[in-house]
């Protein structure tokens, strides 16, 4: 017999039952489609978190101190001040893989502003604080070299500092008092949001780090030091010459531990990345499970159908056809129901996730290969779950299922 | 050897259970090309397992059963079907048509098994149709035919594959007495063009149109006859009185 004489037969033996068909496609339908949102959903969640963990700043490298160490109490990392803006300096100018480079100054305190008052943290950078953060300057500017040379009293507030000292005004060009010093407000952050910690990021004060060193905090050393690397395929490289240009100017003998850590933002990426991957494998697996349930539908009514059209399987066998052809045209028939069943699958899936993406302002992202595998996969169900009732029925005694009433 | 049917100690023993049921106790039969045989009998007698072997259906216990010239009591099942494919026509008494399915497709069925193209089904199928005189009633489904013509269109499909015999189990018996006797002729007239004919029947009335009466008693062939002057159905349906029920055709 030609496929598609079958094909045609399979659809026409369908036809015959349209609301048992739709209903046992349903189960495909729901099936597929869940396994295309639940992806497309999974893929946007990994895609969103990407986003953020570039929004710290792109080829972000940190350099950490390393743990402080006396009589064989070790206290925890960064409690070392082994840091310096000399340290900055050098890893600027000696590093080829390094573009930029900020020390990085943490403080906190209270900020005062008219009768208006807020604990915040301080913190004092570079000017390429702004570039290596990706976090541009709304209003206003940032504060330039020369203010880093002079230590002078300028800041910038992130919006939420902003909020609660300045609610509905334009702070830049007012005065703000932070541990009893005036400073000059020259800027305002870009608001960011939190991160992917959930710290709110924009609870901030950023003043030139020397500023912050001298006048706040009357320390020479620095936190930490952020960098960013020429490209991202370059930070491993950056992060070795970061490493060996800082032992030797801490005079670190070889087989001596570092004193200090380099961490790039793309360890966390990965971190995060494999995640929201499980995340993803899970909702897959859930979805498949509504898509094998469908299948177990599929070989329900098939049985159901083969019962029913016994007398029929008789007349064919009567009529010449082999046990194999009727095994085939069952198996096309659950076949055909859950590949269009699967096709309508997708089209309900795409715009699940597509309702989700607008209802939620959820990014969705369905890729081509997902909608390949689930479509394969409904036609593999179909296959898998019609063969039981399919041979079933091609071991029909051809006398019994003509006397079948 | 020139039988069309030739059969040897046929025996076919039904297990149930603990029990035998011996539906045929050694059956010696020899039908020729060309003959019209009614295969009459109460029922168990073994009439429906014969024609069931005879029809490739089903295999004897034992004995041999050869069909021109080739034993076919030993094959496999899907050899059988290609033996019932090729050389073998049925015709119910229920009809078994395909419901919701065309008199065309019914009447193409047996071609869908043997890879004949899509063309000459539909030559054959047309041929067939218009030989049992159901020209124009290509599209029409079962449910929308009359018994008699249900009847015709299952007999179409029994001859369109050009089988070796047609074999006719209780044809008539859900026909009224008048389309019994046009489907009776039509088998006469089939007959007239060469082609064997067996029938299975438990009323004398239509085994008389047959040219050879063979009677079962008990799995056994207890009569075995020529009949001497066979009814004519042409003349028997002259001689009714004019039918306004079963439409014309």
């Amino acid at each position: 017999m030609k496929y598609l004489q079958i094909i045609r037969i399979a659809y026409k033996a369908l036809g015959r039952n349209k609301m048992r068909s739709s209903l046992t496609m349903l189960g495909i339908i729901i099936g597929v489609g869940a396994v295309i949102a639940m992806v497309g959903i999974g893929e946007g969640a990994k895609k969103m978190v990407n986003a953020q963990i570039a929004s710290l700043g792109d080829n972000l490298l940190s350099v950490f101190p390393g743990s402080h160490m006396q009589g064989g109490f070790r206290g925890g990392a960064g409690t070392m001040t082994s840091l310096t803006e000399d340290d900055a300096e050098a890893i600027k100018i000696f590093c080829s893989a390094i573009s930029k480079v900020s020390p990085v100054v943490r403080t906190g305190g209270q900020v005062v502003a008219g009768n208006l008052n807020w604990g915040t943290s301080v913190e004092g950078y570079a000017p390429d604080f702004i570039s290596i953060r990706s976090w541009p300057v709304a209003s206003g500017t940032m504060f330039t070299d020369q203010d880093v040379k002079g230590a002078t009293k300028v800041c910038l507030l992130g919006q939420t500092v902003v909020d609660n000292l300045f609610p509905g005004q334009d702070p830049v060009g007012e005065i703000i008092r932070i541990k009893k010093l005036p400073f000059r407000v020259i800027g305002v952050l870009s608001p960011k949001g939190q991160n992917a910690f959930g710290r709110d990021q924009d609870d901030i004060v950023v003043v030139p780090y020397t500023t912050a060193q001298k006048k706040l905090m009357g320390v020479t050393h620095v936190n930490n030091i952020m960098a960013s690397a020429v490209d991202r395929s370059r930070i491993d490289e950056a992060t070795t010459q970061i490493t060996e240009l800082l032992r030797r100017r801490h005079r670190i003998l070889p087989g001596q531990e570092d004193d200090f850590t380099v961490r790039s933002q793309l360890d966390v990426a990965t971190a995060v990345g494999s995640t929201s991957k499980i995340m993803t494998v899970l909702l897959g697996v859930v979805a498949s499970i509504s898509l094998v349930v469908g299948g177990i539908g599929i070989m329900n009514i098939m049985l159901v159908s083969v019962t029913e059209r016994t007398r029929e399987i008789g007349i064919r066998m009567a009529v010449g056809a082999k046990g194999r052809d009727i095994l085939v045209q069952f198996l096309v028939e659950s076949m055909v129901l859950s590949l269009i069943g699967g096709i309508i699958g997708i089209l309900f899936g795409l715009s699940a996730a597509k309702i989700v993406s607008v209802a939620a302002k959820w990014p969705i992202f369905t890729s081509v290969s997902a909608i390949a595998m689930a479509f394969c996969f409904a036609g593999f169900v179909g296959v898998f779950f019609g063969f039981y009732p399919a041979r079933k029925a091609s071991l029909l005694d051809p006398i019994e299922a003509l006397r079948y009433e | 050897m020139n039988d069309l049917i030739a059969t040897e100690q046929l025996v076919k023993i039904y297990k149930l259970g603990d029990y035998e049921i011996h539906a045929l106790r050694g059956i010696d039969l020899a039908i020729e090309r060309g003959e019209f045989v009614a295969i009459m009998g109460p029922s168990g007698s073994g009439k429906s397992t014969l024609m069931h072997i005879l029809g490739c259906l089903d295999r004897p216990t034992k004995g041999k059963y050869r069909l021109e010239g080739k034993d076919v009591s030993s094959m496999d099942r899907n050899s059988l079907a290609e033996v019932r494919n090729r050389k073998i026509g049925f015709v119910f008494q229920s009809f078994n048509l395909l419901a919701r399915t065309t008199a065309l497709e019914n009447v193409e069925l047996p071609l869908l098994y043997n890879g004949s193209s899509t063309k000459q089904r539909l030559e054959k199928a047309r041929a067939a149709l218009s030989l049992v005189g159901l020209e124009g009633r290509e599209n029409h489904y079962p449910n929308k035919l009359s018994g008699g013509q249900q009847q015709r269109v299952a007999i179409a499909r029994a001859l369109v594959n050009d089988p070796a015999i047609i074999l006719a189990d209780e044809p008539t018996g859900n026909l009224d007495t008048r389309t019994s006797i046009e489907v009776m002729e039509m088998f006469q007239s089939l007959n007239d063009k060469a082609i064997t004919i067996i029938l299975i029947t438990h009323e004398k009335d239509i085994a008389g149109y047959a040219k050879r009466n063979i009677t079962f008693r008990d799995g056994r062939i207890v009569i075995d006859e020529r009949v001497a002057a066979p009814k004519n159905g042409k003349e028997e349906l002259r001689s009714l009185p004019p039918d306004e029920s079963e439409d014309a055709v």
